[in-house]
């Protein structure tokens, strides 16, 4: 078997369709008599919706129709809970409150759906947004987190007795007995507010109900299409067979295009069997900053006890998480930062307790990273106040406290975003911390270079912050192998795939079993017509549950391949060997034969067979994890601060990754170079500003800064590699690893970097202008 | 609110050139050049991410410069000619810089490419041998949130390094 494919730079298969504009993307979608829907979108927060009047919409040359909550009748209904509390944890209190698909009687944020217009085309469609006229009482919007919780807070749901969504209570240990035995106990408060995925693509949706066949073809930008086909067969009362889902290419995911049914999901669909009619939205974007999802907004009031040598004794958080206007996705991300919350260190004691809390704001559910960057935040920040305070290296203080490799497989006795017990895997972590260490040449910065830059009056910095990365998680994924009559393979997989190479990485696990070219490979994903058993695309499980389904349909067909081989080559299977596309006898070349034979042999026309025999060279698999594998890395950062304007100037920036098994390093450094992009924007340039009243007040790409290649380094990235015990290909995720440190790499490298004691910094975004803020304060207080 | 009657707008007949091929049609002057080249023609690779021109997703190429094709209508395209990024190459025969993008690993989700692509060609034609900070500087216009930006600027430079070669080649 060639062991040469896994770990290669193998170009990817899908580029020359992206480049040449050929790629389908849901917006390219055309079909005849297509309609285009507009949606109206309240500007208040907060309001009662008193009235709605689309009788002059209605009127509108080439309108088609208008609907609102009324006209929908019993079909109107929220949307499917999409997580549910977790099972496994006692005294959680958790207020189900779901989206809904047109406003009925109370708007619960900007940007919420109040009507849609149907017409001829989109023109036509917005220009009839305006033929609406809404009537509104508004009330006082719930915006700031701790202000939600008061007993005088106005609620965002009536029927609730307070804005409390969920409440959740994990302990480790015994954190108050700990504390007896501590030298240092720190206390700190630390803010960290909301960011956009502003993914390049918006959202989009084409619903197309033929009639006469009695079937729904929808194309949506969704990173979950086979849960999408379920939900909305049960709620249009078809059977899952009539309806497929096609998520064809998506421009870049991040988390929110996950967020299963949003009102525009409901709608949409609902409006094209209704009207008989192809129906298309596709999201703009300033759409997409006030309804497609949103997150980290989070208040922690944290404490940490250690003994003077700086071994954490243990870690007391206790946090609000802002869910935005409802709460569909459970309680995912705040696991996450729970999860988070002891990074990749030795904790024996924990408690935390999350109040998930109702704002009038955007809802909230992943963003690559997902509750992640909040809990690396928080111990990061902590380790940097109790290296100072002890006077400790920020190394050392770590290197004391990373779980050595004999810890391995370590419990740590909570529940994790999949009810699963949070056990890492496996890993050796300080090894990859050195790696970080040498690569930026930490030793010689600080010593050397640093105090020379100081004395030369220049204001810079190094930061090094590990993190732990929960991947992989279940519950499962599913793939299809065929090797078709040509000999090429098909492969058909449920994820979808919004730019992380699955096109490639996925065939290169396949050719590798089979002995064909990586380009001999076409994979379908996101399809529910090809592949209906599945979940979705998230939480850097691609690579990990669809990676090792796709790995073992292919160790199956493989198999088969062989056993047919050896029949009709009459020799033992062990004395055989794939490559080329043939199957051959070892050490006797000319004696083989090719896939493309045996598929055929595979799937006779005439004869008989024996019975049991199942045609084709063909298996389905499945892979689902006992639990998540959990990768680590170490980001290391030099940066400048300029002192007049604060801007910063990144001169150095390592990443060391173990995730495992590297399938395709191009496209693992890909994966990096985004996420510290993403994680970069959310420590340093972007922020979702919202106002008292619940209004976004910078919805525009000119307004919210995402980084452009100016304000972008170049990253190096580095590898080692513990395989995952948790499955075959021994890999873990990385979609995220990127982003997740990067928050507490600029705090801690911008206080290096102004090396003044006075200056802590507790929260994130910061900005320029904040930074200014900050130090401003400082010097007034 | 008075609610003026709504009246259908006249149309402007419009003929203009398209990647070589030359189009008549009567458009409504509203109509966005990004709207008209997506779906009136269905050259669906030019991608609209913004819609105010920050992003450079919808660039493409009118009489050979760089424009913002969500920026500008239709009819102000009359009598011009547009390249969008089919015109660059085609599957079986990339242009160098297309080539590049795909060495490079240019390319994750690929809905900003088009818009860069078409960008960088006329950067190049200009800058055949740019520096990794001129590249940035000519990358600033256009956004995406995959890469990083980093094996963009690596294809840039490999494209100007290809191009290069295959001019030199061809001057011998």
């Amino acid at each position: 078997m060639t062991k040469t494919l896994i770990g290669q730079r193998v170009l990817r298969n899908e580029d020359a369709r992206l480049l040449t504009g050929a790629a389908q993307f849901v917006d390219d979608v055309e079909t005849p008599g297509l309609l285009h829907a507009a949606f109206l979108r309240s500007d208040h927060a907060h309001a009662r919706l008193l009235g709605l009047d689309v009788s002059a919409a209605r009127q509108r040359p080439g309108v088609v129709a208008v609907f609102t909550a009324d006209d929908m009748g019993a079909d109107w209904a929220p949307g499917p809970p999409l997580v549910s509390p977790p099972p496994t944890a006692k005294d959680v209190t958790f207020h189900s409150r779901r989206q809904v698909p047109l406003v009925k009687d109370k708007i619960r944020h900007a940007g919420e759906a109040l009507a849609v217009v149907i017409a001829e085309s989109r023109y036509i469609a917005e220009d009839a947004l305006e033929d609406i006229l809404v009537d509104v009482a508004p009330l006082e919007a719930v915006v700031d987190l701790e202000l939600a919780m008061r007993p005088d807070s106005p609620k965002v749901h009536d029927d609730l007795e307070s804005n409390l969504a969920a409440h959740l209570f994990q302990k480790k240990g015994d954190y108050e007995t700990a504390c007896k035995q501590a030298d240092l106990i720190l206390r700190r408060r630390i803010v960290i507010d909301r960011g956009a995925a502003a993914a390049m693509e918006n959202r989009g949706i084409v619903a197309d109900w033929d009639e006469k066949s009695q079937h729904m073809t929808i194309w949506d930008t969704t990173q979950a299409p086979i849960p999408i086909r379920n939900g909305t067969a049960a709620r249009l009362g078809l059977s899952e067979n009539q309806v497929r889902v096609i998520a064809p290419f998506i421009g870049g995911g991040f988390g929110p295009k996950m967020m299963m049914f949003y009102p525009e999901e409901l709608v949409i669909p609902w409006a094209a069997k209704k009207l008989k009619r192809p129906v298309k939205w596709i999201e703009d974007r300033r759409e997409n900053f006030y309804a497609t999802t949103q997150e980290r907004g989070q208040v922690h009031d944290v404490e940490i006890a250690l003994r003077k040598d700086g071994r954490i004794l243990g870690l007391k958080d206790v946090f609000l998480h802002d869910t935005g206007a409802y709460d569909p996705y459970g309680l995912t991300i705040p696991l996450n930062t729970q999860c988070h919350a002891m990074g990749g260190y030795d904790i024996q004691n924990f408690t935390t307790e999350v109040s998930v809390v109702f704002t009038n704001k955007t809802l909230v559910t992943p963003v690559r990273g997902a509750g992640r960057p909040q809990g690396i935040f928080v111990i990061e920040r902590m380790l940097d106040a109790a290296a100072r305070e002890l006077g400790l290296d920020p190394v050392e203080i770590r290197r004391r406290n990373l779980i050595p490799p004999t810890a391995f497989p370590y419990e740590h006795g909570i529940i994790d975003q999949a009810f699963a017990p949070l056990i890492l895997d496996s890993g050796d972590y300080w090894p990859v911390m050195q790696k970080a260490l040498e690569m930026i040449g930490y030793e010689t910065f600080v010593r050397e270079e640093q105090p020379r830059l100081r004395k030369a009056g220049k204001h810079v910095g190094i930061g090094i912050a590990p993190f732990i990365e929960s991947t992989g998680v279940g519950p499962y994924e599913g793939a299809r192998v065929t090797v078709e009559a040509s000999g090429k393979i098909f492969v058909a997989t449920g994820v979808g795939t919004q730019g992380q190479g699955h096109f490639t990485t996925f065939a290169q696990v396949v050719a590798e079993q089979l002995g064909v070219e990586v380009s001999d490979v076409r994979l379908v994903s996101g399809d529910t017509a090809e592949f209906h058993w599945g979940t979705g695309t998230f939480a850097s499980r691609g690579a990990v549950v669809a990676g090792n389904a796709i790995h073992a349909a292919a160790s199956i067909v493989r198999r088969k391949v062989l056993e047919l081989a050896s029949k009709h080559l009459e020799t033992p299977e062990d004395e055989l060997e794939l490559e080329g596309g043939r199957v051959r006898v070892a050490d006797i070349p000319n004696r083989s034969i090719s896939l493309a034979e045996l598929a055929n042999l595979a799937n006779p026309l005439r004869g008989a067979v024996e019975p049991g025999t199942e045609p084709g060279l063909e298996a389905t698999a499945y892979f689902g994890p006992r639990y998540g594998a959990t990768a680590f890395g170490v980001h290391a950062m030099i940066l400048e601060i300029d002192p007049e304007t604060r801007m910063v100037e990144i001169q150095r920036y390592v990443t060391v990754e173990d995730c495992g098994t590297v399938l395709n390093p191009l496209i693992l450094e890909g994966q990096i170079h985004g996420g510290v992009s993403l994680g970069i924007g959310n420590a340093y340039y972007e922020k979702l500003h919202y106002d008292e009243n619940g209004q976004l007040l910078n919805a525009s790409f000119a307004d919210y800064l995402i980084p452009s290649a100016t304000e972008m380094p170049r990253i190096e990235v580095g590898h080692i590699e513990t395989r995952s015990p948790l499955n075959e290909l021994g890999t873990k995720g990385v979609g995220e690893a990127g982003t997740i440190p990067v928050p507490a790499l600029f705090a801690q490298a911008i206080e290096n970097a102004l090396a003044d004691p006075q200056l802590e910094i507790l929260e994130s975004p910061l900005s320029p202008n904040r930074l200014y803020e900050l130090m401003s304060q400082k010097e007034a207080g | 609110m008075a609610i003026t009657e709504p009246t259908l707008p006249k149309l402007f007949d419009l003929a203009l050139t398209v990647n070589g091929t030359r189009h008549e049609q009567p458009v409504e002057p509203r109509l966005l050049l990004s709207d008209f080249l997506r779906h009136d023609l269905g050259l669906t690779g030019t991608h609209v991410a913004c819609e105010h021109g920050v992003c450079g997703a919808c660039t493409v190429l009118l009489d050979g410069e760089p424009v913002r094709s969500c920026l500008i209508f239709a009819v102000q395209a009359h009598g011009r000619s547009v390249t969008t990024v089919e015109g660059l190459g085609t599957i079986g025969r990339l242009h160098p810089v297309q080539e590049a993008f795909r060495q490079a690993h240019g390319v994750q989700c690929g809905f900003c490419t088009p818009g860069i692509l078409t960008s960088v060609v006329p950067f190049l034609a200009e800058h055949p041998d740019p520096s990794e900070a001129e590249i940035r500087e000519a990358l600033s216009g256009n956004l995406c949130r995959c890469t990083g930006y980093q094996h963009i600027v690596d294809a840039v430079k490999l494209a100007a390094q290809a191009m290069q070669a295959a001019n030199e080649q061809s001057a011998r």
